[in-house]
This record gives C-alpha cells, sequence and structure tokens, in this order.
C-alpha cells in the first residue's frame, strides 16, 4: 500500500514539475491516446491497485456502434432478426437524435475489449478509457459472478463456434426451422440460467472442443425419460405411486430452475442440433447473467474509478483546464438523477447510485462520523478505502452491495422514500422515509428491488405427467400476488411447448400459502377447439 | 499488454444480414403500414416519410414477466419532499398507478406499435411491389435502346481534333528520354562556348583545337536532335469514341386537367395525387423525367405546376384542345424516339357535345401511337358514386373513351371520388397487363 499512498501523496502536492500536458485541444491520434492510456495506467494501477486483464482497445465508427448495438454489443454473435428488430430501432432513435450513442462498449473478455467512438473528442477518449479499460475491467476480473459463471477467456472463440454452428445449421435445416428454434429459445432466455446452484464454473473452450464428440454421444445417449414413457401398451401401467414419484423427480433432477437447461437434457421433441442450440442460447443467457445483476455495481466501479483517475491525472498535471472541464461536465450528465416527480424520471440510475455510494465508502473510511461507526464498523475509519471498496467489488451484487452499504446518509441525500402500491387499491401508500425509524426499511426495500429473485418471476419445472399425456408442468412461485402478464405468458408457453414437443401447463401458488393462484396451459380445451 | 486497433475501416453494415431477416419476417406487416402511409398522408410527403410504425404483435418477443397491475409492490424513489410514512397518495385515475417507474418503462414495450425507419429503397419496394411499367410495348428492347457515342479510350489514328494532347505529350517525353535526346540546354551551352571561343582574337593554339571539338560536339547534338524529334507521330493518341446502345431512360410526362369552373379543389387534389403517384412511379424507372402540365377549359394551354393547380379559370370546356396541345408539344420537343411519353388525364367528365368523338379520333390516330401509356381519371362528386362506379354508364367523354380502352391495351381509365379511391386506381392501372386481359 505504500506505494499506492505515496502515489497519493505525489498527487496531492500539486503539478510535478517538468511533465507536461498531455494533449491540447480536441483532436485525438493514435500516438496521444497511447500515452494517455500509459498515464492513465499509472494511476489505474500504481494508485489504485486495480486489477486488470489485458485490454485492447479498438476506435470504431457510428455505425460501427450501432451494429455492436444490435448484437449485445459483443463483437461476433449468430444472425437473428430480432437482433435486426434491435438495430432498426436504435438506429432511428439515434437518427432522430432521441439518444445519442455510447461513448463506448467493453466486453468481458480477456482481454478485455472496448470499443470507443471515432468522435469522441481527445477528453472524451480519456474519461472513456479510464472508464472502460479501467473500472468495468477490475469489475469484470474480480467480482466473484463474473468469476464464477463467466469464462472470459473463452466466451469469443465460443461466439465464434456458435456463429458458425446456426450458420451451420440454417443451411442444414433451413432458415426458418432454426429461426423458429431461436426464437423459442429466446423466449425462455430469462428462465436459462442457474440462479442459486453450484454448478462447476463454465469453461466455454472445454464445450467447445467437446461439443462434436458430445453430439455424437447424445445421438447413442440413453434417454432417462423415454425410457419412462410408456409405449403403446399406456393402459397397462399400474397406478403411479408416490415412490414412483419421487424417483422420477430424483432421476429428473426435479424441481428445476433452469428451463432451457431442463429441456435441452429432458426434451423429447428436440433433435442433436437443436439441443446444441439451445445450448448455446442457454450459456449466451448465463454470460450475461452476473451483468444483469451488477449494473449499479459495475458502472458506480467504472464511474468511480474514471472520476478518481481524470481527477489524479488533473492534479498532475496532465490534463488542462479545459480537458477537466469537458471531462467533469460529461461525468455530470451521466450521474444526473432526477427527482420521482420530474417529467424524465426513469427510475434510479445505476450511475447515479452506484457512483454514489462508492464514494460514500471512501468518505466513511477516511472521515467517518458516529453515525457511520455505528452502522459500519467493519470500515468506519479504516484508512485504506481502496482496500475497502475493492472487497466490496469483489464479493457483492446489487442486492447484497445495497443491503451491506448504503448509509444513512446516502439515504438521507438522495431523500429516498418507499412506495408501496397495491394494485387493488385506490391509492399509494408511502412506507419509509429517510428517517432514523426509515432506514432500514428503505435499504431492504431499494436492495429487493435489484434482486432478480423478486423482480423476475420464479419458474421451475416441477414434474412431468408421463404416465399419461407427457404434459410438462411448470410451477410459478407467487410472491404478492404478482401474477404474470397474460398475454406473454400464453406466448411464452407455446414456445415451451414447442421445445417440449407435448403440452405444457402453468401453476401459480403463492410462496406461503401454497395456494393456487392460477392454471394456464397450452391444451386446448373443447370450447377453444371449436373457435 | 495493451493493443490500440482503428477499427473504422472494417466493413460496416455488419447487421445488415440481422436487418434483412428482421424485414422479411415482419414483411406483411410491414407492407400494410407502407400501403397506409399511402392512403394517408399527403402524396408529397410519400417519397420522403420511411418512418412506418407495424403492430408489435408478430415481432414480439414474449418473455415471461410480471403484470404490472396485480399484486403488491414497493419500489424506493429519490427526491422526497413532503411525504411521510404512512401518507396515502390517491392513485392517477385510469392509468393502475404505477409507483414503479422502473416497472413502467418495462410496461411500455408492451402492445404498442413500433416504430422505425425504413431506407426510401426499402419504402418504395414495397410501395411499388409487384407493379410493373405498363407495357413497354412499344419501347420493348431492341427500341428502348438509342445510340450515343461514348469516350472508348484512345487510339493512333484519328482526326486532328481529337488529339489527346497529355498522352501524346507524354509518349513524346518517354521516347526521348529512352533514345536520350540531347536537351536544347545543352546545345545552347555548347553554342555559347563556341561563340565566346570564336569571339576571342587572336586565338591560341588550345583555343582553336577546343573549337574544333566543341563543333564537332554541336554538329553531333543537332543531329542527334533531329533524328529524335521532340514528337513522333508514333507519340500521337487520339480520343477514341465509340457509339454505344444507351438505354432510353428519359421520358416525359403529360398532366391534362380540365381546370374549367366545375373542377373545384377537391377535383384537383384528388387528380394532384394521382399526377404524383404516377410520377413518383415513373421516377423509379427513369433516370430523367419531365413534366409537362396543361390546363384547358375551352382552350389549352401549357403552365407551370403552381398555375396548374392552383389558377381558376373559366369557360366551357373541350377536351380536344388540351390534346391538341399536347400533339403540338410532343412535335416541338419530345421526339418520340429519344422520349418514353406518359400522359394522365383528369376531368370531372363534362365535355362540350360532339369534341368527345373528336377526342376519340385524335387518340386513335395521333396520340395512342405515340405514348407508352394514357391514363384517365374521371372524378367524381362524392354523392354520385354509388350512380356511377359502374363503368357501364357514365356522359359523353367517358362513354366515348371507352372505345379508346378497348382498342389500345396502353389505355386505362378509372373514376375515383375520394383520397381513399387514388391508390387502388393506380394499383389497377399499372397492376400487372396478365391480370387484366
Amino acid at each position: 500500500m505504500s506505494s499506492a499512498e505515496a502515489a497519493q501523496r505525489e498527487a496531492e502536492t500539486g503539478p510535478s514539475s517538468g511533465r507536461k500536458y498531455l494533449f491540447e485541444g480536441s483532436d485525438w491520434d493514435f500516438d496521444t491516446l497511447r500515452r494517455t492510456y500509459d498515464a492513465i495506467a499509472e494511476v489505474a494501477l500504481d494508485d489504485l491497485g486495480l486489477d486488470i486483464y489485458a485490454n485492447q482497445i479498438e476506435i470504431i465508427s457510428s455505425e460501427q456502434m450501432l451494429d455492436a448495438y444490435a448484437s449485445h454489443g459483443m463483437p461476433l454473435m449468430y444472425r437473428h432478426w430480432s437482433f435486426g428488430k434491435q438495430f432498426v430501432r436504435e438506429e432511428r432513435l439515434y437518427r432522430k437524435g432521441y439518444s445519442g450513442l455510447a461513448y463506448e462498449i467493453v466486453i468481458n473478455s480477456d482481454p478485455c475489449i472496448s470499443y470507443n467512438m471515432e468522435e469522441n473528442t481527445m477528453a472524451m477518449q480519456t474519461l472513456v478509457m479510464a472508464h472502460a479499460a479501467f473500472g468495468h475491467n477490475h469489475f469484470f476480473k474480480n467480482n466473484y459472478l463474473f468469476r464464477q459463471w463467466t469464462d472470459a477467456e473463452g466466451i469469443l472463440d465460443y461466439l465464434n463456434f456458435a456463429k458458425g454452428y446456426i450458420a451451420e445449421c440454417e443451411e442444414k435445416h433451413g432458415v426458418v426451422a432454426v429461426e423458429e428454434l431461436l426464437d423459442s429459445a429466446h423466449a425462455l432466455m430469462d428462465q436459462g440460467v442457474f440462479r442459486y446452484g453450484r454448478r462447476p464454473k463454465l469453461n466455454l473452450r472445454e464445450q467447445l472442443k467437446r461439443e462434436r464428440e458430445r453430439r455424437d454421444y447424445e445421438d447413442r445417449t440413453f434417454n432417462d425419460l423415454w425410457r419412462t414413457v410408456p409405449g403403446n401398451g399406456a393402459g397397462d401401467k399400474p397406478e403411479e405411486t408416490d415412490e414412483d414419484l419421487a424417483e422420477r423427480k430424483k432421476r429428473l433432477k426435479l424441481p428445476e430452475e433452469n428451463l432451457l437447461y431442463f429441456l435441452e437434457k429432458n426434451s423429447p421433441a428436440l433433435e442433436p442440433w437443436q439441443r446444441e442450440i439451445v445450448r448455446i442460447v442457454r450459456n449466451i443467457a448465463q454470460y450475461f447473467y452476473p451483468q444483469k445483476q451488477t449494473k449499479v455495481m459495475n458502472e458506480g466501479c467504472a464511474t468511480f474509478v474514471h472520476h478518481y483517475i481524470t481527477n489524479a491525472m488533473h492534479e498532475r498535471g496532465l490534463l488542462t483546464d479545459g480537458a477537466m472541464l469537458e471531462i467533469l461536465h460529461s461525468h455530470a450528465n451521466v450521474l444526473r438523477q432526477p427527482e420521482f416527480d420530474d417529467p424524465q424520471y426513469r427510475g434510479i440510475n445505476p450511475y447515479a447510485l452506484g457512483f454514489a455510494m462508492m464514494a460514500d465508502i471512501r468518505r466513511i473510511c477516511s472521515e467517518p462520523e458516529d453515525e457511520d461507526r455505528e452502522w459500519f464498523p467493519e470500515i468506519a475509519g479504516r484508512r485504506d478505502w481502496r482496500g475497502a471498496l475493492k472487497e466490496a467489488w469483489a464479493n457483492f451484487r446489487d442486492e447484497s452491495f445495497i443491503r451491506q452499504y448504503l448509509s444513512p446518509r446516502l439515504i438521507r441525500d438522495l431523500r429516498l422514500f418507499v412506495l408501496g402500491n397495491d394494485t387493488t387499491k385506490s391509492h399509494c401508500k408511502v412506507g419509509s422515509i429517510h428517517d432514523e425509524r426509515g432506514y432500514h426499511g428503505v435499504r431492504e426495500s431499494l436492495a429487493q428491488s435489484y434482486d432478480l429473485a423478486v423482480i423476475e418471476p420464479d419458474i421451475q419445472v416441477v414434474d412431468v405427467d408421463l404416465r399419461g399425456d407427457r404434459v410438462l408442468h411448470l410451477h410459478h412461485t407467487m410472491r404478492d400476488d404478482v401474477r404474470l402478464h397474460d398475454s406473454a405468458m400464453a406466448e411464452v408457453l407455446a414456445h415451451v411447448r414447442r421445445l417440449w414437443g407435448y403440452d405444457v401447463c402453468l401453476t401459480g401458488a403463492d410462496a406461503q400459502s401454497d395456494k393456487t393462484s392460477y392454471n394456464a396451459s397450452t391444451v386446448r380445451s373443447d370450447k377453444d377447439a371449436e373457435e | 499488454m495493451f493493443h490500440l486497433i482503428d477499427r473504422r475501416l472494417n466493413p460496416k453494415d455488419k447487421s445488415l444480414g440481422n436487418r434483412q431477416r428482421f424485414l422479411r419476417r415482419a414483411r406483411a406487416q410491414i407492407k400494410e403500414a407502407v400501403n397506409r402511409t399511402v392512403s394517408e398522408r399527403k402524396v408529397a410527403d410519400v417519397a420522403g416519410g420511411e418512418t412506418v410504425s407495424i403492430p408489435s404483435k408478430g415481432i414480439a418477443e414474449p418473455r415471461l414477466r410480471h403484470d404490472a397491475n396485480s399484486g403488491r409492490r414497493e419500489g424506493v424513489l429519490p427526491g422526497n419532499k413532503e411525504f411521510l410514512t404512512g401518507d396515502k397518495i390517491p392513485k392517477p385515475q385510469g392509468g393502475g398507478g404505477q409507483g414503479n417507474g422502473k416497472e413502467g418503462a418495462a410496461e411500455g414495450s408492451g402492445d404498442d406499435e413500433f416504430e422505425f425507419a425504413l431506407s426510401r429503397e426499402e419504402f418504395l419496394e414495397l410501395f411499388f411491389e409487384d407493379l410493373e411499367l405498363p407495357d413497354l410495348v412499344k419501347t420493348d428492347l431492341n427500341e428502348i435502346y438509342a445510340e450515343k457515342s461514348r469516350p472508348a479510350g484512345f487510339t493512333t489514328s484519328g482526326s486532328p481534333s481529337a488529339i489527346d494532347v497529355r498522352r501524346t505529350m507524354r509518349n513524346g517525353l518517354g521516347r526521348r528520354l529512352a533514345l536520350m535526346r540531347p536537351r536544347l540546354r545543352e546545345l545552347e551551352a555548347l553554342e555559347a562556348e563556341v561563340a565566346e571561343l570564336e569571339s576571342r582574337n587572336p586565338a591560341s593554339e588550345t583555343d582553336r583545337d577546343r573549337l574544333a571539338v566543341l563543333r564537332k560536339q554541336v554538329e553531333g547534338i543537332k543531329r542527334k536532335r533531329r533524328a529524335v524529334p521532340f514528337i513522333d507521330p508514333i507519340d500521337v493518341r487520339f480520343r477514341h469514341r465509340q457509339p454505344q446502345p444507351e438505354p432510353n431512360t428519359k421520358a416525359v410526362m403529360f398532366c391534362l386537367m380540365d381546370v374549367s369552373g366545375s373542377m373545384g379543389e377537391r377535383e384537383k387534389d384528388l387528380a394532384k395525387r394521382f399526377f404524383i403517384l404516377l410520377y413518383l412511379f415513373l421516377q423509379r424507372r427513369y433516370e430523367h423525367i419531365d413534366i409537362v402540365f396543361i390546363r384547358h377549359t375551352h382552350e389549352a394551354q401549357e403552365v407551370d405546376e403552381d398555375t396548374f393547380f392552383h389558377s381558376r379559370e373559366t369557360g366551357g370546356t373541350v377536351v380536344s384542345t388540351a390534346l391538341d396541345e399536347m400533339l403540338k408539344i410532343v412535335r416541338a420537343r419530345y421526339p418520340n424516339k429519344e422520349w418514353n411519353i406518359y400522359a394522365a388525364q383528369a376531368s370531372d367528365g363534362e365535355n362540350y357535345s360532339g369534341d368527345s368523338e373528336r377526342c376519340v379520333t385524335m387518340l386513335n390516330n395521333e396520340l395512342m401511337p405515340l405514348c407508352q401509356y394514357y391514363a384517365y381519371v374521371e372524378i367524381l362528386d362524392e354523392r354520385e358514386t354509388g350512380l356511377f362506379m359502374n363503368p357501364g354508364t357514365g356522359a359523353a367523354l367517358w362513354r366515348n373513351y371507352q372505345e379508346v380502352s378497348g382498342d389500345w391495351p396502353n389505355f386505362a381509365m378509372k373514376r375515383v371520388a375520394s383520397p381513399g379511391d387514388i391508390y387502388p386506381v393506380f394499383r389497377e392501372l399499372f397492376a400487372k397487363q396478365d391480370g387484366k386481359n
């Protein structure tokens, strides 16, 4: 830590003599970018002590940025119409000036690829490099979710494989067949991830290596399900006992929260190539899952890092005042948080919340007040705020991070309050507010609103009625009487049916009382059939 | 540790494949939206406005998600001003009261229309789909080509006026360098020295020797310069032109309209839409299009577009005057060989009694052989729609034109009563011929 402190001291002593500005004016060239990168790296590595993947920074044009938008920001993606839809939407918004383009896109890969727009001024390039190539990069490499669930080293190879494989399938089986399959698999992407189980870390590279081998194997493989599916003599089967049921569930590893995984392994309707495509979609869903859970932290980390680095560079006399002003201006834009009654309010800005919490952690470490000592005894007054932040970045996701670190002071600063909405009532009710009694409530409620287990429906495969019609039973565990959106649900069930090959039914029951609230099914009733 | 890569020169349009897939998938809806755009918007905007919105059904990507209008939920919001725990806030009426901005946003992407921009090409492609240019009857493939001479490289022979100086000089320079032609400067330097020596008086022995050597040299240089001329016939290059068949890409469109008092604003507006649709259609086929506006009452006159649509005239109605005027203009300015001639006529169907027969004769004998296509639109009063939609009935002009229509497949006629009729008319006029005959 001593070297970092020395660096900080140096930073605090003001511009050191003998060093010149890295750049003046707004134009950039590759030389300046390189020099600036080195200067940023000096602060990021020696002072902040970040731990990053090797960087690969690519300069792209705005058209290319639009292209990148349309495929989850990935440099490689298989072809699908939904990406085209995304593209025409973004293109229109951009051309009409409703939305600007991102200054950068960064990819969780090793080496860490970030795209910088050529239109950026040199000051913006500086900001963007500090933000993406160091902030996000450090987060990707160190956060436990990413470490556990994603394979940064293998992702590009895997996407390359996926793209080629799907193109090959289109050739062999027709574009329409592949498109339908992808439609169905995409509909289940949110339910195609492992949330809780500690499966072994995905090793995409190894998967790739074994793909062909596995395909051959699966052609021959003994399908558990088929064995239990009665043949023509269905009527001969004795009544199913509870043991049979338990045995079957055990064999199929039910209940299963990962619908795509279950279908890939057990669907009687899928051909081997279809299983492979479902697996591809599932792997990609899993790859993006950590990002969905860490928006606040990821952006907060990157914003904190760029803010610290650019300030340090300015203090060292590397950035002109003009460049620094431009950086601060765009920093402030990114952090804009309209209040709830502002027409521009679109929910809590993850950049603003993340940055505020991380700056707050630094404050608690270095200048704690009594309140902080009471709330955060582990870090209050701990001089090493860098270490405290790095621990937070490494070991939390949004939900747990907020639950752990949201301070009363920040709640007061943002004047957060909880609003309860019971859809059966004619009014909303204000819950906890920023007062002594409310801090815990606000914190709990805010943390919950970032918990994907709460905001996404909890759907599991619970049973397959093998004796009779092979209907797949899904179970929706409902909280607070929140139902599923009806029309979307019907469509998704139709997609599940396509992947499963037989009818599917979904039961919604309350989490506590287990009382059934609704039933939905793809089985056509007689009445439907008449219509 | 760090790579900086310039990707700007990489191919763009990486999403082109996805975009095409999307357009293909939503084709039916997009086409419908395009048709709607055409009938709803002002025709002048049609070509420019390419934003279409289609129902998101069919291109929806359904996911299982919570219904914002059910159950109980909590949200945290910033910027509390006066709320205290336990306050009750009435929900806005009708909106279902979403306290949580986040879920409100997720809702927004629900059943709305999906709006996006088609490129002009994509838009018009759909707009004109399965329409074909009416019978390139006369100008079939052999005739559509006119000859035109175009630059076609260089030759070694030709007329002096076609000499390409640059190339000729370049060849000369190359030849002179290769054959080592002495430069004028060398010659001048030697001659100057000779002159200097000659002027010395008395000349010494060495001077005389030197003079002899120099004179010999000068002689040699002069000879060589004569042998290797500055420009040799083999240097000369001529621009070559070759007659090339050229597609006849010019079209002229005649807009004929009755502007007598019986044609009101509504009628003119309908006519205008009809003309513009034809224009748009031609624009797709021809590089260059001229439009001639001819208005007529009992006499006809060529006018500019503004006058055509906006000024009012009084007088009777003699349709044949417009045909006369058109014929005159065709003969004077638009030779049939170079121009594809289209005519669009709009009228309310009135004509001076006896003139209609004259029109038929003129069309049959003079105009129809010249025209690629002749479209006639009779604009009906909305109240007459029911009465006159039957093509068998009608005023003299209509009845007489029907004879022409029978004789000439490239003559089309139609009645319209409202803006909504125009597009179907347009389609029918230009629908593939096989659907008609």
